[in-house]
């Protein structure tokens, strides 16, 4: 954190100051190691066994915040008979279908009671784990039965806290030693400082970022610290809580408001072939019909009455039609073979450098050499543009320049300070940004290219079928200035949405379904309440308590932590005095406190759901976690995972150490591609190293936007590889040497800096040394300085439930030297692939 | 506050008419505590004028600021910070990570000048890291790209393009390969769909772009829509 998010590290370091421990867990010693109370070096791939040896220590000690989990957690909820646990079945779950490779969830549920919900929402086999499930993960949020049967004393055998501590029981302190290198005696510290600062008068926070996304259980590692936070007590209070901390300026801004291929804005998922017929269809198998998503029909009008206006009535669906369908993943790395399979004709690349910011850039090097046009906007001649006349096939022959037929287009892009609008931060803060000149020559935002494209397109347009949805669409924004630039303001007033008296909307509860309201993202509604930009707001913090709530906005309703009804009691009492936040006043019959109360402002605690009652109705006043259909936050997830309901530990997919918990390797439901493009490390020895990769301070992500400034470039010149001072004397290789790092992807050189920064493990009985590589450079992009590809390296593996591959743990080998210049690095290649 | 510019503002900077010269003034120089900075210069902090005077070591053993003051001279003094001159102070944020530090962008003739923390920032307290405190870099380096460039299929080199005539050409070739990829139904099912268009990118841009990015590929079919988040 220190690292890579430094100022947001000085508030980790003012809790210490105010007597907060600090524990860092981190393969490298980094800037945050430094600063921490404590530094557990752990090996790449492994965290589910420290986490679950966690809550293997909480389970088993009874250190569980007892109160907290019986009132806010489905600890309780008894589990269908059917379902089969990895401790049963060697590393699998019931419902594992060897000829598909994915899970049936159908056994995974919530025991039956009289009531079954709808068929559709555990729909099982096939078409719901491959083609209809992980797609729309992420979006609306699976569905469970909103009553389920419970046992309060937690001792059925089939209840969730039951199944959770014979799941985790062989997540032991020994293992964590075993498979992590953790040493026992560190590992009691961590669990004693995590448990005794958890409960009514203190909080415990874990923070992460991409390198807990990045594995092929991915999902599951935080899914693991959502497990220990709630049996803790941590979540949705002052002090508690998974902070993702997120790489780039508006990456939360591009997941809500998504250019993503699964989600509309707001996480409504995208319209799938096979399961939406129609609206209602959709409406009927997306979600539950009880918490905040039982509006969804609300949300999703409200969003088609943006896009569509007059052309999206009642009678038509109000357009949903005009959606198109997903048949399947249709992710990143997915659409690359497309194009390199000639699928992909077109594509538009805006601030982003995938030549040397996505895994396995090869694979992504020859997609855009199948191309017919391409489309770069950028603020510099990054690698993605010039991959025709610069890239690394040209000088290894796999490529020659005359032979590439794609069409490139760059366009140059205004910088943050040359345009308005708002970026989203790791804390869903919204934060209007002034404009303070005029872009400069071609430059131009993007919100000008694509309202301008747009309108080009449209006035190409015929008036059949085909081209209806784009006729129809909304699409006349105010024009400012000499370049025409589309108002800003005005697409944030179309986010925030519209009531029937063609005022700006206040806030989501507004929002109706037949038609009367618009709405372009309902998380955001409420962001340009009473006709205020409300993410302009800049109250100076010495004018404001600590919640700064008049700085910006935060979605949803100006909330700035999530799910705050679990601050308080189930009375509405707070917890403790030293960790009040919102609590109930039962003289006013509101709730109140520091920040917006995540729950409805007058619902009572004792308030208990009718029979039959919908949406927020059928929550009851106790229930915190009001986007799930029983409020409950999930310790067992009965829906809506594609590797099961529960975490368990399996190695990376390239590994030097067998899973000796379970016969299953690695996680048996994640995506591989099996294609020439992508090879992957064979086990054994001619890989015996782990991998990782990581950020410094001075660079950013692939380095366009600090590889070409000087300053930066300074400070990080060069490629380099840490290594340990063990296996640098193995190699024979001094500080300052060259190594050529290989994978069965390619061959990297990088200068070797020898560091107890990088630490070998035992791990098993055996010595495993990690290297750890920054990837900030490339071949050109305008870096003053310049370096070999690691992402190159990486393999692609992705994460079952989010496609996200698995850049931070693989194997490698290492050679002194440098590497082998054109057709003599294939050779080498060759001997790794096939030697 | 000594030893750092303050703002002495209301706190309210604000893209606004050229306030050079005039007594909002944007910033100040600092003073050491105890000496009015209208009327004291070096000499009066410092007594005598000849150089043993002014040799910082005995300017040290006398000063009232043994470290600060002692250590600046005339020509210091006479310096003004460029923020001082800024026509204009847009309030922005760092478009690096995802902290979202307070960033202030001082303009003068049409130029950016600097970029600092905004001081009044909860989130940041007027910091930056290494990566904001050079993004006056970003938007100000050389090699930064502003014109546009053209390459046609199997061309050797960039030429030349107005940014018109690209925005038609890449008009054509949307509509065009749109129509030729249409997707009506896929697997037996209606899709009206193109798998022909994809996009990638948006973590670095603002939520209003993404929004029209999502709002317009969307309406044209094209489902293959990723960025950032993704890796």
């Amino acid at each position: 954190m220190a690292e890579c998010h430094p100022v947001g590290f000085q508030w980790v370091m003012e809790a210490k100051a105010r007597g907060a421990r600090v524990f860092h867990v981190d393969p490298r010693f980094t800037r945050t190691s430094a600063l921490a109370d404590r530094y557990l070096p752990i090996r790449a791939g492994s965290d589910i066994v420290l986490l679950g040896a966690l809550i293997n220590h909480v389970l088993e000690n009874g250190l569980d915040f007892r109160e907290y989990v019986l009132a806010y957690t489905n600890a309780a909820t008894i589990v269908s008979e059917d379902f089969r646990d990895t401790e049963d079945l060697d590393g699998l779950f019931s419902g594992w279908d060897p000829d598909t490779a994915t899970y049936d969830p159908r056994s995974w549920a919530y025991a039956s009671t009289e009531e079954q919900p709808p068929a559709e929402h555990v729909e099982g086999g096939r078409r719901h784990a491959e083609a209809a499930g992980p797609e729309t993960y992420g979006a609306g949020g699976a569905a469970a039965h909103p009553s389920p049967q419970t046992d309060p004393t937690l001792t059925h055998p089939r209840c969730v806290y039951q199944i959770l501590r014979r799941h985790f029981a062989r997540y032991t302190p020994e293992l964590v030693e075993r498979l992590c290198g953790i040493p026992a005696a560190a590992f009691a510290e961590l669990a004693e400082a995590v448990t005794a600062n958890s409960g009514r008068e203190r909080t415990t926070a874990w923070v992460y970022s991409v390198g807990w996304t990045q594995h092929t259980v991915g999902a599951q590692y935080i899914r693991t610290a959502s497990i220990l936070q709630l049996l803790l007590g941590n979540m949705g209070r002052p002090g508690g809580g998974i902070m993702a901390l997120r790489g780039h300026a508006s990456i939360q801004g591009s997941t809500d408001i998504p250019t993503l291929f699964n989600i509309l804005p707001g996480y409504l998922a995208m319209p799938h072939a096979h399961r939406h017929d129609n609206l209602e269809h959709y409406l009927e198998r997306e979600g539950g019909e009880t918490g905040f998503w039982g509006n969804r029909r609300s949300y999703l009008v409200s969003l088609l009455k943006a896009w569509w206006g007059e052309a999206a009535t009642e009678d038509n669906d109000y357009c949903f039609g005009h959606l198109p369908r997903l048949t399947g993943d249709h992710g990143h790395y997915t659409t690359v073979m497309g194009q390199i399979d000639g699928t992909v004709k077109g594509y538009f690349v805006i601030g982003e450098n995938p030549a040397v910011g996505s895994s396995g850039g090869r694979a992504q090097r020859l997609g855009l050499a199948n191309l017919d046009w391409l489309v770069v906007r950028d603020l510099t001649l990054v690698e993605t543009a010039t991959f025709w006349r610069d890239g690394p096939e040209l000088e290894t022959g796999e490529m020659r320049t005359e032979d590439i037929g794609t069409e490139v287009f760059f366009l140059p892009a205004a910088s943050h300070v040359e345009k308005e609008g708002t970026f989203t931060n790791t804390q869903r803060l919204l934060q209007w940004r002034e404009k303070a000149l005029d872009p400069p020559g071609d430059c131009r935002s993007d919100l000008w290219f694509y309202y301008h494209l747009g309108k080009l397109v449209r006035r190409r347009l015929s008036d059949d079928e085909i081209d209806r949805p784009p006729r129809e669409l909304t699409w006349d924004y105010p024009e400012h200035g000499a370049h025409r630039e589309p108002s800003a303001e005005a697409v944030l007033r179309e986010i925030n949405g519209v009531g029937p008296d063609g005022r700006a909307l206040s806030s989501s509860t507004q929002l109706r379904a037949d038609g009367s309201t618009t709405c372009g993202c309902w998380i955001y509604c409420g962001v340009y309440a009473d006709e205020v930009n409300q993410a302009a707001r800049r109250r100076p913090r010495s004018e404001q308590d600590v919640v700064a709530p008049e700085w910006g906005w935060a979605w949803p309703a100006n909330r700035r932590i999530l799910y705050n009804r679990a601050s308080a009691d189930p009375e509405g009492r707070p917890w403790s005095e030293r960790k009040a936040y919102v609590w109930w006043d039962p003289e006013r019959g509101e709730w109140t406190g520091h920040d917006v109360p995540d729950c409805e402002i007058g619902k009572p605690p004792d308030y208990l759901p009718p029979e039959g009652a919908r949406a927020q109705d059928a929550l009851a006043g106790t229930d915190p976690f009001i986007m799930q259909s029983d409020g409950k936050g999930w310790l067992y997830v009965p829906s809506g995972l594609a590797d099961g309901p529960l975490p368990a530990h399996y190695e990376p997919h390239e590994s030097p150490v067998a899973n000796i918990l379970y016969g299953q390797r690695a996680n048996p439901a994640r995506r591989t591609y099996d294609r020439p493009e992508s090879p992957y490390n064979r086990p054994g020895p001619l890989f015996p190293y782990v991998l990782t990769t990581y950020r410094l301070t001075e660079h950013h992500t692939a380095g366009g936007m600090s590889r070409p400034l000087a300053y930066l470039a300074e400070l990080q010149p060069e490629l380099f590889c840490e290594m340990d001072p063990r296996l640098a004397a193995r190699l024979g290789l001094g500080n300052g040497d060259w190594a050529t790092i290989v994978t069965s992807r390619t061959v990297v050189e990088a200068r070797v800096l020898v560091t107890g920064r990088v630490r070998p493990l035992r791990v098993e009985g055996r010595v495993i040394h990690q290297i750890g590589l920054p990837y900030h450079w490339g071949w050109g992009g305008g870096g003053l300085v310049t370096g070999d590809v690691v992402n190159d390296l990486m393999p692609l593996v992705l994460d079952p439930n989010v496609y996200i591959q698995e850049g931070k743990a693989m194997t490698c080998d290492v050679r002194p030297g440098r590497r082998p210049r054109g057709r003599a690095l294939l050779d080498l290649l060759e001997t790794y692939r096939h030697g | 506050m000594s030893g750092r510019v303050r703002r002495v503002s209301s706190g309210r900077a604000r893209i606004g008419p050229a306030s050079r010269g005039t007594a909002a003034t944007v910033a100040r120089i600092p003073h050491p505590p105890g000496i009015d900075p209208e009327k004291a210069g070096m000499t009066r902090v410092v007594p005598g004028s000849g150089w043993l005077a002014r040799w910082p070591v005995i300017r040290q053993l006398k000063g009232e600021d043994p470290r600060g003051s002692a250590a600046r001279s005339a020509r210091t003094d006479a310096l003004r910070p460029r923020t001082e001159r800024a026509d204009k102070v847009a309030r922005s944020v760092c478009p690096y990570c995802a902290v979202g530090c307070g960033q202030l962008v001082y303009v003068e003739d049409g130029r950016v000048t600097q970029i600092e923390g905004d001081p009044d920032s909860p989130i940041s307290r007027g910091r930056l890291c290494p990566k904001g405190s050079a993004s006056k870099q970003l938007v100000t380096h050389p090699g930064r790209q502003t014109r546009v460039l053209y390459r046609r299929p199997y061309g050797t080199e960039w030429e030349p393009l107005d940014l018109d005539t690209a925005m038609e050409m890449i008009a054509d070739r949307v509509v065009r390969t749109r129509r030729e990829t249409w997707e009506q139904t896929c697997e037996g099912r209606v899709v009206r769909r193109t798998m022909g268009i994809a996009g990638l990118g948006g973590a670095t841009l603002d939520d209003e772009e993404n929004y029209l990015m999502k709002k317009l590929y969307t309406a044209l079919g094209a489902v293959q829509i990723e960025n950032q988040a993704r890796i």
